[in-house]
C-alpha cells in the first residue's frame, strides 16, 4: 500500500512536467500574442500606439524572445511559487489566482459532499425498493436533474430566493465581506451563501450519481454472496448496508478524482451568472485577452488538482477494495 | 415400533416466478419429510426446481418468485430453557422471511451451502470477518471467542492453517479450500439440518471425495440432518439414506436409497440410473442418454410432465392428467400411471 503510493508520488513530477509541456504549447497555439490582442482592443476603443512603443513593450514582457526561453521563464515562475506576472493585470498570477482557487475548491467540497449525501442514500433506496413509488419519483427527479441545464437552474434558484425569501442570492459573500480579510464572520458569510451554488452546481452529478448507485446495488443484490448473507440470519438492512452497498461504492469511489476538475470547468456559465468569485471568469478572461501566464498557470494548476484527484481515488479504491490493494502490494 | 417424528416436513410446496413473459411455475407440488440424523437425498436435471424448494424452505425467495401454496412445517429446538424438551412446530411459509423468528431459524437451526462456492463470500471482506459474524449472530460470544470458535471450526473441517485462512479474502483460497471454509460457516451455530445445494459440483474428483467424506463424517458426528441436492446419482448412492427424484417441479420417485437403485419404479428414474457410467458399460459405447430435452418452463407439457420423452407413455392417460404420488413398497413411492392401483383407476 505505502510503496503504492509512492510509486504514485514519484510519477507525479515527471506527469507534471509532460503537462506544463503540453499546456504551454496549448497556450501559445492561438495566432498572435497578448500584446496583438491589447492593440486590437485599444483600436477598437479608438486609441493607438506607435510602433516604437510595441517593440518597447514587446521586449519587456519578454515576448521577442525564443519561444523555449518563454517557457524555461515561466517554469521558473511556477518553481519559485508565484506562477509568473499577469500580462493584463500586471500582478503575480498567484495574489489573482489564490483567493478564487481556494473558494473554487470549497465550492467543489461542498457540492461533492451535497452530491454524495444526498445520491448514495437516495440510490440504495431506490435500489432495496425498485419499482416502488419513491422509487418511480426518484427516477423522474433524476431525469430532470440530468437534462436541466445548471444555469438555466441557477436562474429558476435565484429568482425563487429572491421573491419569495427576498434573498439577494449572488456572490458568495454580502458586499462588507468581499475584501474583508479571512476570519470567522467572513466564514460564516460565506456559508451563508454558498449554500446555493452548492445546490446548483451539485444537482446534476446527485442525479447522475443516483441512477448509478442505484443500478450498481441492484446488480449486487443478485450475487450469491448476498444469498449467503441472509441464510446466516443476517437483517436485511445490516446485510444490504454491509455488502452489496459496500461492494456498489468501488466503482463510485475511482470517480471522485474527476469531481473537482469537472466543477473547474463547468461551473463558468454559472458562475458568471451568478456572479461567483471562483476561477472559471479568470480563466475566460485570461483565454480571451492572451495573457497566457496566467491562462497557462490556470491550466496548469487544474492538472495538478486532476492528478491529485486521481491520486485521491486510487488510494481510496485501495482502502476499499483488497483485491486492488493485494494486486498492488505484489506489483 | 415408535417412527421418529420429522424434522422437516413438505407438503405440496408450490413456488412461481411471475416474470413479464409468463408464469414459471418452477416447484409444482413437492412433498417430503427429513429426519434427524439422515441424509436426504434430491436428484434431478438442471431447472428441475431443487435450488428453488430449498430457498423455499430457507424462505429465500426473491420476488418475482412466490410461494403459492403449500406447508414447510419446521420442528424447533427447544424454546424454553436449558431443561425444557418442549418442541414446536412452526409452518416456516406463514412466517415473515426477514422477520425475527425466521432470521432466528436460518443459520441458527438450518443452514445453507450454497450452489456456488466462488461468489458465496464476499470479495471486499475477510472469510474470518464473515465467518465470525453468523456465529455471533446466534451466540452471545465476545469477537476474541467468536474467533477462537472460527479457529475451531476451521480444525474440524480439515482447514490447513486455519488462522491465517480467517485473515484471507475468498479469492485467495482454491476451490476446495473455499469449499471448506462455506462448510464451516454453514456449521457455524451446529444446525439441526444442512441444506448443501452441490456442494461438490464446483470442485475436482479428489476434492469431491474429500467433501463428501467430511460431510458424512460432520453428519455423524453431530447427528444432524442433511439435504444433499446433486444431479449426480453417484454421488447420491455413496451419501444418502432416502432419495427423491425431481422432473420439472414434481416428485417422480421416492424412497430409501436401495429402492431406488435396485428397483426403481418411474421410467424417469430407470433412465437416469441408465445413463450413469458404470465399470461394467462397454468402453466407446455411447451411454444411453434421455431421448428429448427438458421442456422450456413456460410451456409445460399437459399430464405427466416427462411424458414427451417418456418410453411407456400411454398416450390418452399421461397427457391427460398428472399422475397422483403412491405407495409401491415400504417407503417407496412413485407417481406414474403405470402402477396406478386398480381402485384409482376406476
Ligand atoms: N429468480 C428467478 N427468476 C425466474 N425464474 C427462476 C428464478 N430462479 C429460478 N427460476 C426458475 O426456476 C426453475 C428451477 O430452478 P432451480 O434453480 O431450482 O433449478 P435447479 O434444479 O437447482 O437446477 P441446477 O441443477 O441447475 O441448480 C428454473 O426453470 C429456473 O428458470
Ligand atoms: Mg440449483
Amino acid at each position: 500500500m505505502l510503496r503504492f503510493i509512492v510509486q504514485r508520488l514519484l510519477l507525479l513530477p515527471v506527469l507534471l512536467f509532460v503537462f506544463s509541456v503540453v499546456v504551454f504549447i496549448l497556450i501559445q497555439a492561438p495566432p498572435g500574442d497578448f500584446l496583438d490582442s491589447y492593440l486590437a482592443t485599444l483600436a477598437s476603443s479608438g486609441s493607438s500606439v506607435d510602433e516604437a512603443q510595441v517593440v518597447a513593450l514587446r521586449q519587456q514582457f519578454g515576448l521577442d524572445e525564443p519561444v523555449h526561453i518563454q517557457y524555461l521563464r515561466w517554469m521558473e515562475h511556477i518553481l519559485q511559487g508565484n506562477l509568473g506576472l499577469s500580462l493584463e493585470y500586471q500582478r503575480p498570477n498567484i495574489e489573482l489566482i489564490g483567493e478564487r482557487l481556494v473558494l473554487t475548491v470549497l465550492l467543489a467540497l461542498f457540492s461533492f459532499v451535497f452530491t454524495w449525501a444526498v445520491a448514495i442514500p437516495a440510490g440504495i433506496f431506490s435500489a432495496t425498493h425498485p419499482h416502488s413509488g419513491v422509487d418511480y419519483i426518484f427516477t423522474v427527479l433524476n431525469y430532470i436533474g440530468v437534462a436541466t441545464p445548471n444555469f438555466m437552474l441557477a436562474l429558476i434558484l435565484m429568482w425563487v430566493a429572491y421573491s419569495a425569501l427576498g434573498l439577494s442570492v449572488t456572490g458568495l459573500f454580502s458586499p462588507e465581506f468581499i475584501d474583508a480579510p479571512w476570519g470567522w464572520a467572513r466564514f460564516v458569510d460565506l456559508l451563508k451563501h454558498i449554500w446555493l451554488p452548492m445546490i446548483i452546481l451539485g444537482v446534476a452529478g446527485t442525479a447522475r450519481l443516483t441512477r448509478v448507485m442505484r443500478a450498481n446495488l441492484l446488480d449486487e443484490m443478485t450475487k450469491p454472496y448476498v444469498v449467503t448473507a441472509r441464510a446466516k440470519g443476517l437483517s436485511e438492512w445490516r446485510l444490504v448496508l454491509k455488502y452489496p452497498v459496500r461492494l456498489a461504492l468501488n466503482p463510485l469511489v475511482s470517480t471522485i478524482g474527476w469531481y473537482l476538475p469537472q466543477l473547474f470547468s463547468g461551473s463558468l456559465i454559472v458562475a458568471t451568472v451568478m456572479n461567483l468569485p471562483n476561477i472559471g471568469p479568470l480563466l475566460l478572461r485570461a483565454l480571451t485577452s492572451q495573457d497566457m501566464y496566467l491562462a497557462g498557470s490556470i491550466l496548469f494548476i487544474y492538472c495538478f488538482l486532476t492528478i491529485v484527484g486521481t491520486l485521491i481515488s486510487d488510494i481510496l479504491l485501495a482502502l476499499l477494495d483488497p483485491r486492488i490493494r493485494m494486486e498492488g502490494a505484489k506489483a | 415400533m415408535n417412527a421418529p417424528a420429522p424434522l422437516l416436513s413438505v407438503r405440496n410446496l408450490k413456488v412461481q416466478f411471475a416474470l413479464d413473459e409468463g408464469v414459471v411455475r418452477a416447484v409444482e407440488g413437492v412433498s417430503f419429510d427429513v429426519y434427524p440424523g439422515k441424509v436426504f437425498g434430491i436428484v434431478g436435471e438442471s431447472g428441475c426446481g431443487k435450488s428453488v424448494a430449498m430457498k423455499a424452505v430457507l424462505r429465500l425467495i426473491e420476488a418475482p418468485g412466490r410461494i403459492v401454496a403449500g406447508e414447510i412445517l419446521w420442528r424447533r429446538k427447544p424454546q424454553g430453557g436449558p431443561g425444557s424438551t418442549q418442541e414446536e412446530v412452526v409452518d416456516v411459509t406463514r412466517l415473515d422471511p426477514n422477520g425475527s423468528v425466521m432470521r432466528g431459524l436460518r443459520g441458527a437451526e438450518m443452514a445453507l451451502i450454497p450452489q456456488e462456492p466462488m461468489a458465496a463470500f464476499s470479495p471486499v471482506h475477510t472469510i474470518g470477518d464473515q465467518i465470525v459474524e453468523a456465529i455471533r449472530l446466534h451466540q452471545a460470544v465476545s469477537p476474541r471467542e467468536g474467533r477462537r470458535l472460527a479457529v475451531e471450526l476451521f480444525k474440524s473441517v480439515g482447514m490447513p492453517m486455519p488462522e491465517q485462512r480467517l485473515d484471507a479474502y475468498s479469492w485467495q483460497l482454491s476451490g476446495g479450500l473455499r469449499q471448506r471454509a462455506i462448510i464451516a460457516m454453514a456449521l457455524s451455530c451446529n444446525p439441526r439440518l444442512l441444506i448443501a445445494d452441490e456442494p461438490t459440483t464446483a470442485v475436482d474428483v479428489t476434492t469431491q471425495a474429500q467433501v463428501l467424506r467430511l460431510l458424512r463424517q460432520l453428519q455423524q458426528e453431530r447427528d444432524a440432518a442433511i439435504i444433499f441436492i446433486t444431479h449426480d446419482l453417484g454421488v447420491i448412492a455413496q451419501v444418502a439414506h432416502d432419495v427423491l427424484v425431481m422432473y420439472l417441479g414434481l416428485v417422480m420417485e421416492q424412497g430409501p436409497v436401495n429402492a431406488i437403485f435396485h428397483a426403481p419404479k418411474h421410467p424417469y428414474t430407470q433412465a437416469l440410473l441408465r445413463s450413469i457410467p458404470t465399470v461394467q458399460s462397454t468402453p466407446r459405447e455411447p451411454l444411453p442418454t434421455i431421448s428429448g430435452s427438458i421442456p422450456h418452463p413456460f410451456n409445460r407439457p399437459r399430464g405427466c410432465p416427462f411424458h414427451p420423452r417418456c418410453p411407456q407413455s400411454m398416450p390418452g392417460r399421461c397427457d391427460a392428467a398428472t399422475p397422483e404420488l403412491q405407495a409401491v413398497g415400504p417407503d417407496q413411492s412413485v407417481s406414474c400411471f403405470l402402477y396406478q392401483t386398480a381402485e384409482a383407476k376406476a
